[in-house]
């Protein structure tokens, strides 16, 4: 645990808790960018490049951008000035704390799953992920694949102009 | 064949470190190596501007300009100070933190970019296992920069700037790093220096760009229409039509904010001129193997500058398209010409050494786009053009 550890770490917990803290919708949405610029950091501080700059791509790059996307076309950036809160907030108190149990506890249970006394650093590199996708994992990756592009002709239909019926 | 001057910039960095105790050494060439790109690109900015005033004058039968230093080339320094001593306007109901922080992200993440590019041999500042998709990781990141100078202005004009530039940028993005994985399908490695090393070789004087096979080219002419889009350049610069938007997401920017902006917009070109440069035109490899005694940091220069003129060029030559049809060209012909480079390069890498595979790679790709082509065509009703004179 270093220091650039604590620094990256509360980066990222000061931009969750601005995400979910600020009135403007749109400001919500930047700091959640910053909490995930954080999360990339914690990634490349762990030598994990490929999933730190797959974070930067995706979440930065794509997510953020549809985020804000979002709050932009439904309803106008203009939020009352008391701010937006659900009514049913417990409830979702309640599945962030089961997610957050479910995390815990892999995490807890990641310390067994490798052989103790390995302490060096795992040396993985790009090559080996893809080896990885394309062999042990295709399975999953091609399920994924089906799924997005499910979700992608769904959108495409959802877009699309009906055409007049003839009454 | 490595010479002293091929190596100066390395030597030079060796020798100014090592008058520093051991301890500071690695730090101290870092940021020497960054001061450099710091000085270079900028610099660099300033005669990409000079060129395209004075290309673009040439292209408008004027003169550009002529007035600062000899042939104007001083015009980008007054430019500069100029900006300096102007008043920085920040509109009343902006938001002004947003407002802020929009030019300084985009300027940061632009010059980020650089940081892998393989400038010449042994001048990588960061070699890195995934050097390419940190280019790309880096490059999207810009998007969110011109979103937020588009919303924090509280500006009709800008948040429309805004809004198109980031659908464009995302759109072409796409086609962006599809024509690149061709390039890393054949080379096996994301490592942008191993890439520049695939295609350093030569057989009988000539190298082995990427360029120069038929998925290569076509790679190379998709990558660089993408790359003009994610650029905001014309034919594609609707983010900042003029005749529409005054000047899209950055209207509301003035002073040294709105120079930060071109800065970020003509680094950012001549940044994915250097990755172009990179995947395709053998980054720092000479053209032939007897050229190989010129210095390699100016074999990259030369082709970059090169792309910008073909920039250049290209402004001074096509018309802005409409937003309808910069979408469908994205998502309707570049893309699925791109997804079928894609297997091309694959059966380039599968059909192995032979004349077979350059018929049959050429084949499918020309094919496929006369194909395209045409069925566009038909669909939009476009036939040979009529010419009604006085009848």
């Amino acid at each position: 645990m270093s220091f650039i550890f604590y620094v990256l770490a509360a980066l990222s917990v000061a931009g969750a808790l601005a995400a979910v803290l600020l009135k403007n919708t749109v400001h919500c949405a930047l700091a959640l960018t910053a909490a995930f610029a954080g999360l990339a950091l914690l990634f490349l501080q762990l030598d994990a490049q490929f999933a730190g700059f797959a974070q930067i791509l995706v979440y930065i790059g794509a997510v953020a951008i549809l985020v804000v996307f979002a709050i932009l076309l439904t309803r106008g950036s203009e939020t009352p000035k008391d701010g937006v809160y659900s009514r049913n907030w417990p409830v979702g108190l309640g599945v962030a704390a089961c997610v957050f149990a479910v995390l815990g506890w892999a995490v807890l249970h990641s310390m067994f799953a490798f052989p103790q006394g390995t302490s060096a650093v795992p040396v993985v590199t790009v090559l080996d992920i893809g080896n990885a996708l394309m062999g042990r994992y295709v399975l999953p990756l091609e399920i994924v694949a089906l799924l997005l592009t499910a979700a992608l002709i769904g959108a495409v239909i959802v877009a699309m102009h009906e055409k007049e019926r003839p009454k | 064949m490595i010479s002293n001057a091929d190596q100066i910039f390395v030597l030079l960095q060796h020798w100014l470190v090592s008058f520093l105790p051991a301890a500071l050494q690695p730090v101290a060439a870092v940021l020497l190596s960054v001061v450099g790109i710091v000085a270079v690109f900028p610099t660099l900015f300033a005669l990409a501007v000079w060129m395209e005033r004075k290309g673009l004058g040439r292209i408008q039968n004027r003169l550009g300009p002529n007035r600062v230093g000899p042939f104007g080339l001083l015009q980008p320094i007054a430019d500069g100070i100029k900006s300096l001593t102007k008043e920085d306007i920040v509109p009343l109901s902006a938001d002004a933190v947003v407002h802020f922080m929009a030019p300084v992200v985009l300027v940061v993440v632009v010059f980020m970019g650089i940081a892998v590019l393989p400038i010449g041999r042994n001048m990588t500042l960061v070699s890195m296992d995934s050097g390419l998709l940190f280019f790309f990781a880096m490059g999207a990141s810009t998007e969110l920069s011109v979103f937020m100078a588009g919303w924090s202005s509280r500006n009709k004009y800008s948040l429309l700037g805004a809004m198109r530039g980031v659908a464009q940028m995302i759109s072409y993005e796409v086609p962006l790093l599809m024509s690149s994985v061709a390039v890393v399908m054949i080379t096996g490695s994301l490592s942008l220096d191993k890439i520049v090393a695939a295609q350093n070789q030569y057989t009988s004087g000539l190298p082995h760009w990427y360029i120069f096979t038929p998925w290569g080219l076509a790679g190379f002419v998709m990558f660089a229409i993408a790359a003009t889009a994610e650029t905001n350049r014309s034919p594609f610069d609707l983010p900042e039509g003029e005749s529409e938007l005054v000047a899209g997401y950055f209207t509301e920017y003035s002073g040294f904010k709105f120079a930060l902006f071109f800065l970020g917009e003509y680094v950012g070109m001549l940044s994915i001129s250097g990755l172009g440069t990179t995947l395709f035109l053998g980054g720092w490899s000479a053209p032939l193997s007897i050229l190989g005694v010129v210095p390699s940091w100016i074999w990259f220069f030369a082709k970059v500058m090169l792309s910008i003129c073909v920039f250049i060029w290209v402004r001074g030559t096509l018309p802005r398209m409409r937003q309808d049809q910069l979408m469908n060209f994205a998502w309707k012909f570049v893309l699925p010409l791109t997804l079928l480079n894609l297997f091309v390069a694959a059966l380039w890498r599968i059909l192995g050494d032979g004349w077979q595979r350059w018929v049959v790679c050429s084949a499918i790709l020309l094919l496929a786009y006369g194909l395209m082509a045409r069925i566009g065509m038909y669909r939009e009703h476009i036939g040979p053009r009529k010419y009604r004179y006085a009848e």
